[in-house]
């Protein structure tokens, strides 16, 4: 299986703090694979990293072969890696419907295309999708005054209305009642098989990312503390004892 | 659709009203003129203010330097006034958008408050800058060639003039606002971070909009200059603590973000002030300041906003209650 997003011995500190060192590991095209770690341990940091949000120190990020670290966040996005937010990120005073048609792929736009009207085929789209996420009746209504759950909804239709290659999700489920949980789950697993989006979730929910996730990397004070199945995973001391501070 | 209709007619109403006007009331068209200006200089404004989010106290600039361009070529093209007159709109035209890029290539990059204290800086220097350099007069200012045809052409050729200049900003802003680029600086406004991380190109749509603003200014600037017959560096061209303040508030007074609310907020404001310097002459500056206290304190939002957040489902934001369509999501 060739890897979609490899990352070799990363390092980012800010000022005396070492947020990320050393970290190698490596994503496999189409797979979903999972990140997790104490509060902290340097998980979105991570994210940060790949995505572009700032400048690693050493190491190297390739997505797709092609070596990514050094370019600037929306160049990676077009190339077609996204992320989500932990705080989730939409635009509050535009409608749902916008938010869809403003995250449409901007990959070969030329500088007069900014002049047309969004094609009708991606305000389709955006309706399948925000059906697909089940806010299809709210898609009039102003994104900032959905609740926190529907809005995170909302950014992953968003995010799949980009037509990402691969999708990096920082906590997804975070303040999602159990019931929309078991959904959005649902529909991770569905994006991943039928859209064949890689995915790479970080996750605190225990019972979500093993239940998701086919391989899973443990961070611990910016470091990688252990990888392998959700059973090697659960079953590895150093990871009973990073989430219980014993580390 | 019937919000569409109805805003075919408003349009309609009172494009006929705006025609017909200097024969209604010829004695006024000096006065309306200026309202079509206020009503640009909203508009153009809210193009960044309102609708993306970045509030620029130094768009008053594009204004001063369209003048200036434009009574230059007058002065020197050695053209009859027409073609001068037409020459200096282009070159003005030209040379605010270009003025617009290289700024925005620089300024654009700040966010927030950094932009607005920024942009507030290059007004003041405008205004220096053109008070020192002989070339346009300095201090002294610069005269408009006089105007050719009889006696009140005058009044009347820079009024349709103006006129066409507004209903064009109107509804080329109309056209953006509802393609791509609306939502693209929508986007910006609400989170840039995020319309980064979905891969917009930021900085492109940013500089887009305000050289789309300055085009405008610097249009109208060359027909005021010319309306009014004398450029003062200061208190005409680069008057930012006049005509720079008050295209933020009418903006913020008809509602910022929406198309109609800049239109509305510099109607009310300019007949108020109308008003204020002809009843209350002596205390129009104080009243001037009572009214801008009010706008902040009652009507944050504007007008419209007001309206918008008093009857949102007449602005469309509903809940679609048929059943969702077959095939479910979930």
């Amino acid at each position: 299986m060739t890897a979609i997003l490899e990352v070799e011995r990363v390092r980012k500190t800010f000022g005396g703090v070492v947020a990320n060192d050393d970290i190698t590991l490596a994503v496999p095209a189409g797979k979903i694979v999972g990140l997790i770690g104490p509060n902290g341990s340097g998980k979105t940091t991570l994210f940060h990293s790949i995505v572009g949000y700032h400048l690693i120190d050493a190491g190297s990020v390739r997505f797709d072969g092609r070596e990514i670290s050094g370019l600037r966040v929306p160049r990676i996005a077009r190339r077609g890696l996204l992320r989500t937010f932990q705080q989730t990120r939409i635009y509050g005073k535009m409608t749902c419907l916008e938010n869809m048609l403003i995250s449409a792929p901007q990959r070969e736009r030329s500088w007069l295309s900014i002049l047309r009207r969004p094609p009708a085929a991606d305000e389709a789209k955006a309706e399948d999708l925000l059906e697909f996420v089940g806010l299809y009746a709210k898609r009039r209504l102003r994104a900032g005054d959905l609740s926190f759950g529907q809005q995170k909804l909302l950014e992953f239709g968003m995010a799949l209305m980009n037509e990402p290659r691969m999708l990096l999700l920082d906590e997804p489920t975070a303040g999602i009642n159990p019931t929309l949980i078991k959904a959005l789950m649902h529909r991770l697993r569905r994006v991943n098989e039928e859209l064949a989006i890689t995915l790479f979730v970080i996750e605190h929910n225990m019972s979500v990312i093993m239940n998701l996730a086919e391989y899973i990397y443990c961070l611990a004070h910016g470091e990688l503390l252990a990888e392998g199945r959700p059973e090697e995973i659960r079953a590895d001391q150093r990871v009973i004892d990073a989430y219980l501070g014993a580390h | 659709m019937r919000p569409r209709t109805a805003s075919r007619w408003l349009l309609g109403g009172l494009l006929t009203l705006a025609l017909a006007a200097p024969w209604l009331v010829p004695a006024y068209r000096t006065q309306i003129s200026f309202l079509w200006v206020m009503i640009i200089f909203a508009l153009t404004w809210d193009t960044l203010g309102g609708q993306m989010g970045y509030n620029s106290f130094g768009n008053v600039v594009f204004f001063g330097v369209g003048m200036y361009a434009c009574a230059v070529v007058q002065r020197d093209a050695g053209l009859e006034y027409f073609p001068a007159l037409f020459l200096g709109m282009a070159v003005a035209a030209a040379l605010a958008v270009a003025l617009a890029a290289v700024l925005g290539s620089g300024l654009l990059g700040l966010r927030g408050q950094y932009f607005a204290i920024a942009t507030l800086g290059l007004g003041f220097a405008a205004g220096e800058f053109a008070s020192g350099w002989d070339f346009i007069g300095a201090g002294s200012g610069m005269v408009t060639p006089l105007y050719p045809g009889e006696v009140g052409g005058r009044e009347s050729f820079f009024y349709y003039l103006l006129l066409a200049l507004t209903v064009t900003t109107f509804l080329v802003l109309r056209r953006l606002y509802s393609g791509r680029f609306g939502l693209a600086i929508n986007a910006i406004r609400d989170d840039e971070d995020k319309a980064e991380a979905m891969g917009l190109h930021t900085t492109r749509y940013k500089t887009t909009a305000w050289c789309v603003s300055a085009t405008f200014l610097g249009l109208t600037g060359a027909a005021v200059g010319n309306l009014i017959g004398f450029i003062d560096p200061r208190d005409v061209a680069f008057a930012g603590p006049t005509f720079g303040v008050w295209m933020v508030l009418m903006a913020i007074l008809g509602g910022k973000g929406t198309l109609w609310g800049p239109v509305l907020g510099a109607a009310v404001f300019h007949v108020t002030q109308e008003l204020f310097w002809t009843y209350l002459l002596g205390w129009q500056r104080v009243a001037l300041g009572l009214l801008i206290l009010a706008i902040v304190l009652f009507f944050p939002v504007g007008i419209l906003g007001w309206a918008r957040e008093r009857w949102p489902e007449r602005f469309g934001h509903t809940v679609d209650e048929r059943p969702e369509p077959a095939e479910g999501g979930s």
